[in-house]
């Protein structure tokens, strides 16, 4: 009964996924064994984990809304947590830290309500103003402005921004009559990922100028106009099925997405430089922590939801 | 069968789920006793994580060595120490430290269990180590054949720390290292465990606490 309730073009998009991963573990899988001397294990093991990936965000976006937002909740709750274990806390801090965690079902509450009014103003003003004053209360001064700072910086990142992805699920399907519900969300975290990829390979057989070598030493200018130029393609070619976006809309997404995608990706690579880590965590074998996929949909997320929540909601 | 539900039920979904573990060396758990595994301690939760690193089946096996006075302070929490998560009560003042303080232990080393043992003695500060007590060395000396198996946590002094009662996730690390075997000398085996957790200490990248 659920398979008839879903939008035609939104079967195509998992069935076109699925297509893609088998092509992708194919590949890997020939890689091997056309060379055996070359160690494939953590291509392999990153595409067994994308599988895991697809599976997740088919459960997120298929069953109906309280699935969407209890999973996408979670995923929010294991980035800030990684985020948090990542990042240097204060001893005096324990019970501010458990105020921020709770944040998350709260944002998340008002996202199942539908409620837009609470949910874009909620951590922005009101635990931007309570978990200072908390804060306070405990009295410890020294690196207050550092403990707070980095505190709000991470609910805005982990929660605030990654929530978009789920109201995208509760605006409206009226308004998007070749996608329904979840159409929106699927063309964004396509086209966040595929912008991903496309930047990496550009890179990887173009690349020469380094664009943020400071930051990120393997970016180059090749791999992300590159990735850009495919991505707006791409999202120009999708659009009518998934989206209510007019062509010329569609391109402006497309650049959006692409140059929004590179600037989160490098983002939390700036925060793990600073810290002197390599992955932000050990969750998604073959591809670090659970940030390290979230990157770009950090950035990607509330910036294309209200690109097309000004056009067409 | 209440202990064993108790840890599937509760204790596994809590550590696995709400924590979350970065777990390096399990290889190194022993799979059959008897062995003792010596842990840095931090927080309640170190007993929990330790225990639901174990295969289901071993639970009835392992039992931590936990302090009598602390414990056994009333009769409904040494109801629940005891019978659901399963420690073994001993004496920790100095004055009755060997003889009889060890007698409990030995027999379930002879019975084939693994103990769960912190030589801190006591959480202490989070995330501080302490200095080793030798009650272990105590212990080996009489059962030299025990394999010693060091286990490192990192962090879960932040989620759940002395004297706190909210839990706060983050994620945790837990290194484990090959077992150490008894080498004859109580000073000597106490300096070649301390030099184990530095080691896996050593290995740990997460940021410590800021001062103050």
């Amino acid at each position: 009964m659920m398979s008839i309730n879903l939008p035609l073009s939104v079967q195509i998009a998992f069935a076109g996924i699925a297509l893609l991963l088998c092509i992708a573990s194919c590949l890997s899988i020939m890689l091997q064994r056309r060379r055996p001397e070359r160690n494939y294990n953590e291509l392999r093991q990153r595409v067994r984990t994308w599988w895991i990936i697809v599976a997740v965000f088919a459960v997120a976006v298929l069953i109906n809304r309280t699935t969407s937002v209890i999973v996408l909740g979670l995923i929010s709750f294991l980035a800030f947590k990684e985020y948090l274990s990542l990042i240097p806390t204060r001893r005096a801090d324990h019970r501010v830290l458990f105020w921020a965690y709770l944040a998350i079902p709260v944002q998340y509450y008002w996202v199942w309500a539908g409620w837009y009014g609470l949910f874009i103003i909620f951590i922005p003003i009101y635990v931007f103003l309570w978990l200072p004053m908390r804060m306070l209360l405990i009295g410890e001064t020294q690196g207050f402005l550092r403990a707070i700072g980095t505190l709000h910086w991470g609910l805005m990142i982990c929660v605030f921004s990654l929530s978009h992805m789920a109201f995208m699920l509760v605006l409206p399907a009226e308004n998007n009559p070749g996608g329904g519900s979840m159409g929106i969300l699927i063309y964004l975290i396509f086209l966040t990922e595929i912008n991903d990829v496309a930047q990496y390979l550009w890179g990887k057989s173009l690349g020469k100028r380094k664009i943020v070598p400071k930051v990120s030493p393997n970016k180059t200018f090749a791999g992300f106009w590159g990735g850009v130029f495919s991505t707006a393609a791409l999202a120009v070619l999708l659009a009518p099925w998934l989206t209510p976006l007019t062509r010329i809309e569609a391109l402006g997404a497309g650049l959006l997405i692409g140059v929004a995608g590179f600037v989160g990706d490098v983002t939390i690579s700036a925060l793990k430089r600073d810290l002197g880590v390599k992955d932000s965590g050990s969750l998604l074998p073959g591809h670090g922590g659970i940030l390290d996929r979230l990157d770009s949909l950090t950035y990607t997320a509330p910036l294309f939801f209200h690109y097309i929540y000004f056009l067409h909601y | 069968m209440l202990r064993r539900l108790f840890y599937l039920l509760l204790v596994k979904p809590l550590v696995l789920f709400l924590i979350g573990l970065n777990v390096r060396g399990r290889e190194h758990l022993p799979t059959s006793g008897p062995a003792i595994v010596v842990a840095n301690h931090n927080s309640h939760l170190d007993t929990l994580v330790l225990m639901s690193l174990f295969p289901q089946a071993l639970i009835p096996q392992l039992h931590p060595v936990a302090a009598a006075d602390y414990f056994c302070r009333n009769r409904w929490l040494k109801a629940f120490a005891v019978n659901i998560i399963g420690i073994i009560p001993i004496d920790r003042r100095t004055s009755a430290r060997d003889g009889d303080t060890l007698a409990p232990l030995l027999t379930a080393l002879d019975q084939g269990k693994i103990l769960i043992l912190f030589p801190e003695g006591t959480r202490g500060q989070p995330e501080q180590r302490g200095k080793f007590k030798s009650g272990v060395a105590h212990l080996l000396s009489k059962r030299p054949d025990v394999p010693i198996i060091p286990v490192f946590f990192n962090g879960l002094g932040k989620c759940l720390p002395k004297g706190e009662f909210v839990l706060v996730p983050f994620f945790v690390d837990v290194f484990i290292a090959p077992a150490i075997a008894w080498n004859g000398s109580r000073k000597s085996f106490m300096a070649l465990l301390e030099q184990a957790f530095d080691a896996l200490q050593n290995s740990a990248d997460k940021p410590r606490f800021e001062e103050g």
